[in-house]
């Protein structure tokens, strides 16, 4: 298992520089830093020298990848590409246009986030698990058809519709909870809700078309004949063997996602006004803040490589049959 | 010419895939073995209902994607010169919602303006009131006729719509049922059999032949903030929206068969490699990794005018150059499932066979392989179009999405978010937004289901 994980861990290595190439070649390759220069300045007030000055206070007077004029090691550190983007394999994510250090606005931020979307994922699986589940059981009856129909409807829906309409709805009409914002402790319940309510609405119709999918798969299998064969109830068949197998499947999607939980969801945080990374990734985009970009791609990658490897370990704990090596 | 036409990147690549998809439904055409699931596909009364309506939305795409520039009265000089400003086709057609613009809201069906305004009357009293519209509903001198106007003409054209509908229908039925000896039970057999389908056709007809008659005279789903009518807006939107959907897979669809093939025929270090692009592109946040190519897009347009030499054109260019990024970014899907049943069928009998007997590589993959992989191909690419239709609005709602002067619904949507907030609330912009990209995506989607029924090899038939 640790030398596993351990190899597992190295794979990553080579991805990762990927993921750093590809952003480094999209951010400074294809435009130089003068073209980001021009852009933040704005058309009035470019001079050559308010873009040297510029490119002075971010760090991007360097050349690109090999200093020719610089020493030893310092003909690969003292480039742009060592400075802003090899760095992040360190976590040190440096600094945004307006000077503020990204870390620290990560950690900040990440507990926001975490509010929003860890409820939303844990009741939204559950939802859709126990309505696939419902659908499974009545299968190929009007009310399977009836069901299935509404999932269908449910993701035809545009998720800025679930978002506008139910802050309409619940805030404007009904005026239960506040329309946006964003209270730490216990407080933070009442803004919570919606976004969260939302959240689940918005995902159950593909999840749970997609679980019902899985389990009549589960169902057609041999195992399930032979439990109905020796007399199970349905309800037994379903809950203890369909549903135990239907996990393996299941997992390979969900657990994937589980660490990309702290990027938060950059719609629901925009609308609702929520400090945390979805939206701060948002803000950045707009004010085209790429080094926060940048960061936050970094990050994405990170966490989308941890979900692969707790996907593997999780298929350990539903299947004894796999044993990583 | 009164006319210079004018094709743009988006129109070119449009008619491209139009001329590729009908190559495919010739050569299908031709070959029962190819036919037989098309033929489940339209013994589904959804599918036909779904596909009814989505091809209304295409042909409304299809004549959005004309365009030309119509020429300016002639000047002395004698040379014809043409506006600089591209319209299309269907703004042609639809001249009147184009150009009838109002001063601001008004709210669908209106003769007045959303908001009151001070009015001078005839007497030179000035008073607070709501001014009436400049063209929605102008012909009406007595208002207190508006309701039975309005509904006089939405019975009037449907009647039309209805009857219209009706002649269409018999018309496909008589030729149907040309040349068969027993015309009587042939024509018992396609109506019991197209039920649905004749009756979606009926009730689509009534309803756009209202909808049309009402236009004519009123803004049917209102105006906008610079007095735009919606409806317009809405219309135009679907061509956006039908090209992101299908443009885009002019971009996935090689990469992800050439690279998903490769991997999976001739594994080693190809497959490694490209088990390594899809790891690196998958593994970046979707919207990030848009949204950063966007913002790039967006620095190379700004710093290159003298690459267009008009707004529609620069505008064009985004939006192919969306439908690339968003082309890039989403292969990934395709080629893993092309790999791996490429992995599974190379292990066959037949694929081994084939290689005893010294089938070249390339023959085998073209003749042996490609054709076992083309409902999968099918089905991932009927099932990404709703996916690239619904993700645009929520990328134009970031601001990497197309570009803000093009009509698009996430540009709609985007325009009208904020005025829910105002007192009172215009919320039809908002409504037209999301009911015409509900009804396209909820066609496509089911569409897509009975494609996927019909073509997926897992669930055996009888028939």
């Amino acid at each position: 298992m640790i030398a596993y994980l351990i190899r597992r861990i190295l794979y990553a290595v080579p991805i990762l520089i990927g993921v750093n190439l590809l952003t480094f070649a999209l951010f400074f390759v294809v435009n130089t830093p003068d073209d980001m220069a021009r852009m933040q300045l704005g058309v009035k007030r470019v001079t050559p020298e308010s873009i040297e000055k510029w490119k002075q206070q971010h760090g991007y007077d360097k050349p690109l990848m090999l200093n020719k004029d610089a020493s030893a090691m310092d003909k690969i550190t003292d480039t742009i590409f060592w400075q802003k983007s090899a760095r992040m394999f360190a976590f040190d994510f440096g600094e945004s246009d307006d000077g503020r250090s990204i870390s620290r606005e990560i950690t900040t931020r990440m507990g926001p986030s975490l509010a929003i979307a860890l409820p939303t994922f844990i009741i939204g699986l559950m939802v859709a698990i126990s309505f696939a589940l419902i659908l499974a059981m009545f299968r190929a009856t009007a009310f399977d058809i009836a069901g299935v129909s509404f999932c269908v409807l449910l993701m035809s829906i545009s998720g800025l519709f679930y978002i506008i309409g139910g802050q309409f709805l619940v805030s404007k009409v009904l005026h239960l909870v506040p329309i946006s914002g964003y209270a730490s402790g216990p407080d933070s319940f009442r803004f919570v809700l919606l976004p969260v309510v939302i959240g689940v609405i918005g995902g159950i119709g593909a999840s749970s078309r997609w679980y019902r999918s899985i389990f009549l798969d589960e169902i057609g299998k041999d195992y399930v004949r032979t439990a109905r064969a020796k007399g199970l109830p349905e309800l037994t068949v379903l809950f203890r063997h369909v549903l135990k197998n239907a996990m393996i499947p299941i997992l390979t999607g969900v657990v994937v996602i589980i660490p990309l939980l702290f990027m938060g969801s950059l719609l629901t945080e925009s609308f609702f006004g929520i400090p945390g990374l979805g939206s701060y990734t948002i803000d950045a985009i707009n004010a085209q803040d790429f080094s926060i970009v940048r960061a936050m791609v970094f990050l994405g990658s990170m966490l989308y490589i941890l979900g692969l490897v707790l996907t593997d370990i999780s298929y350990t704990m539903v299947d004894p049959r796999v044993r990583l090596t | 010419m009164s006319f210079m036409p004018e094709i743009l990147w988006s129109d070119g690549l449009v008619f491209i895939l139009l001329a590729a998809l009908a190559v495919c439904a010739w050569y299908v055409r031709r070959h029962e073995h190819l036919l037989l699931p098309w033929r489940r596909v339209g013994q589904n009364a959804t599918a036909t209902v779904s596909l009814l309506v989505l091809s209304l939305f295409v042909i409304v795409g299809l004549l959005d994607s004309l365009h030309y520039r119509a020429a300016l009265p002639e000047n002395n000089t004698g040379e014809t010169v043409y506006t600089p400003e591209v319209v299309s086709v269907f703004d042609k057609l639809v001249q009147p919602l184009r150009t009838q613009t109002e001063k601001t809201y008004s709210a669908p069906l209106a003769i007045t303006l959303y908001a009151k305004e001070s009015i001078t009357d005839a007497q030179g009293n000035i008073m607070r009131d709501y001014p009436r519209l400049q063209f929605g509903g102008a012909h009406l001198s007595d208002v207190s006729l508006h309701d039975t106007d309005v509904f006089k003409r939405a019975l009037l054209g449907a009647m039309v719509g209805l009857l219209i509908g009706l002649s269409i229908i018999s018309l496909s039925l008589i030729l149907c049922c040309v040349g068969n000896k027993d015309i009587y039970t042939q024509l018992i057999k396609i109506i019991s059999r197209r039920g649905a389908l004749i009756v979606a056709t009926l009730i689509i007809a009534a309803f756009i032949g209202a909808i049309a008659n009402l236009a004519s005279v009123y803004h049917v789903l209102g105006t906008d903030k610079v007095g735009q009518d919606v409806l317009y807006l809405a219309l135009k939107s679907i061509r956006t929206g039908l090209v992101i959907g299908t443009v885009t897979t002019l971009v996935t669809l090689p990469l992800g068969l050439l690279l998903g093939i490769a991997a999976g025929y001739l594994r080693g270090w190809v497959d490694d490699v490209v088990q390594y692009l899809y790891t690196v592109l998958n593994s970046i946040p979707s919207v990030l990794l848009i949204a950063a190519a966007v913002l790039m897009m967006q620095v190379i347009i700004e710093t290159h005018p003298e690459w267009f030499n008009n707004s529609a054109s620069r505008a064009d260019l985004r939006l192919v150059s969306l439908c690339v990024i968003l082309g890039i970014t989403s292969w990934t899907g395709l080629c893993r499932l092309l790999r791996g049943e490429t992995l599974k069928l190379r292990e066959l009998d037949y694929i081994q066979a084939a290689q005893a007997f010294g089938v070249s590589s390339m023959r085998i993959l073209t003749r042996h392989i490609m054709p076992n992989l083309m409902h999968i191909i099918l089905i991932v690419l009927v099932l990404d179009f709703s996916a690239l239709v619904l993700a645009e609005a929520v990328l134009s709602y970031v601001g990497v999405g197309v570009d803000p002067s093009m009509i698009s619904f996430g540009t709609m949507i985007n325009g009208a978010r904020l005025e829910m907030g105002r007192e009172p609330m215009v919320w039809w912009a908002l409504a037209a937004a999301f009911g015409f990209m509900l009804a396209l995506v909820l066609a496509a989607n089911l569409f897509a289901d009975a494609v996927r029924d019909a073509f997926d090899p897992r669930l055996n038939r009888a028939d």
